[in-house]
């Protein structure tokens, strides 16, 4: 089979008894249907046993204060569970509420 | 020729005010045609058609406010409003606003820092009328009831009911208490600009809604934003503490700075939700999941305690 990109021979390997091809020329791998799944499956596999969580480390900084109507901002969580955090994405009507009357 | 098209050219001829009426190659770039307000650009002209029912004698107070404070707030061109087609039009130079798909990089320092600067201005000898900002909620909330009069909602109970639990003064039925304070009436990062453009000093724009009154009312909509889950702790933390650090008079130097805060974040929780409702009416769609969370907010309200409807602010 010739690689769909730089069409290069691809050659067939076993990893765990899923074949996979692999391009001689650009080192790109073509899956069949499944194989991505069987892969995923031996690897979460193969990372267990997991080590148990630690425990949630308390904040850095208490929250702010808020009022009893305040949402429930959750221990930990942070608030700001409909805007994320600074840097992530911003709900768009969110976005919009901070430039409106 | 409509108002548009009348204010894009007084606003040419002010911009180039030499005789004759050379054309120019400027472009005209409307920033706002809404019911209340149209504002049309022109090169580093903005030109402002206040709301129809704009009292004249006010409006010339507020911009001469304006003018007298241009540490803090965008100084106007003229210093009084011009009649145009039954409205009052009033120019400014052009400011670079917050980046709206950046709110991220919003300048809450400098907003504080702005609003802790007006606060601490001796309010003016002659009469400038009260700041607006309970005559705003209690206009959303009646365009609110008058929507619902079509076609009732069942997130508009809560919304009425933390409305009714307000004090007085918090809905513009009775005089705003405690120490007046010089306030802008309406405070959101649209009210923001850089001037001269693009790394000039950030000033307050907008002087409709500017005057005397409680100045908590100015730290509020950030306030129930962050009350209500929407705005990450970490920026009202920012936003506050410059408040504090310029001196701002709203609230106490430290400690919990809620008792202060209390009525107007929920004054302006209960606004946006009303702005919000009616405007899920007019299109016929459902709340979407921030509303949602105003109208929520609203439900948590209880009527407000007995302390706080007294002796405000605390």
């Amino acid at each position: 089979m010739q690689c769909p990109k730089c069409h290069a021979p691809m050659h067939t390997y076993n990893r765990n008894g899923v074949q996979i091809e692999q391009c001689s020329g650009c080192r790109g791998i073509f899956l069949d249907y499944g194989e991505l799944e069987a892969l995923t499956q031996l690897e979460s596999q193969w990372a267990k046993p997991v080590p148990p969580a630690p425990p949630a480390a308390p904040q850095a900084y208490p929250a702010p204060p808020a009022p009893a109507w305040g949402a429930p901002h959750g221990g930990g969580h942070g608030g700001g569970h409909y805007g994320g955090h600074g840097g992530h994405h911003r709900h768009k009507s969110f976005g919009h509420m901070l430039f409106s009357s | 020729m409509n108002l548009l098209t009348a204010l894009t050219a007084q606003l040419t001829a002010t911009a180039h005010p030499q005789p004759g009426g050379a054309t120019c190659a400027c472009a005209n770039t409307p920033l706002a045609d809404r019911p209340d307000a149209t504002v049309v650009r022109h090169a580093d002209t903005v030109a402002k058609a206040h709301a129809p029912d704009t009292d004249p004698a006010e409006l010339t107070l507020r911009l001469a406010t304006a003018a007298r404070l241009p540490d803090v707030l965008l100084a106007p061109l003229t210093p009084t409003p011009a009649p145009l087609h039954h409205r009052l039009v009033t120019f400014w130079p052009y400011g670079a606003p917050v980046d709206p798909d950046d709110p991220d990089a919003a300048p809450w320092e400098a907003a504080a820092t702005l609003l802790a600067r007006l606060h601490r201005t001796p309010a003016p000898d002659h009469s400038l009328p009260p700041m607006r900002g309970p005559a705003k909620a209690a206009h959303a909330v009646h365009r609110l009831r008058t929507t619902l009069s079509a076609a009732p909602h069942p997130a508009a109970p809560p919304v009425l009911r933390a409305w009714r639990a307000l004090p007085a003064w918090a809905r513009a039925e009775a005089p705003m208490p405690g120490t007046p304070a010089l306030c802008h009436g309406d405070l959101h990062l649209g009210q923001l600009v850089r001037h001269p453009t693009p790394d000039g000093p950030w000033r307050l724009i907008d002087v409709d809604d500017l005057g005397v009154g409680v100045p908590a009312w100015d730290l509020a909509r950030p306030a129930a934003w962050y009350a209500c889950g929407l705005l990450p702790p970490d920026e009202w933390t920012r936003f506050l503490t410059a408040y504090r650090e310029a001196g701002g008079p709203a609230v106490p130097a430290d400690g919990d700075p809620w008792p202060a805060l209390d009525v107007p974040a929920r004054a302006l929780t209960v606004q946006t939700a009303a702005r919000a409702l009616t405007k899920a009416l007019a299109a016929d769609r459902p709340l979407d999941e921030v509303e949602q969370a105003l109208v929520e907010a609203c439900a948590r309200m209880n009527p407000v305690p007995h302390q706080l409807t007294h002796g405000f602010p605390a």
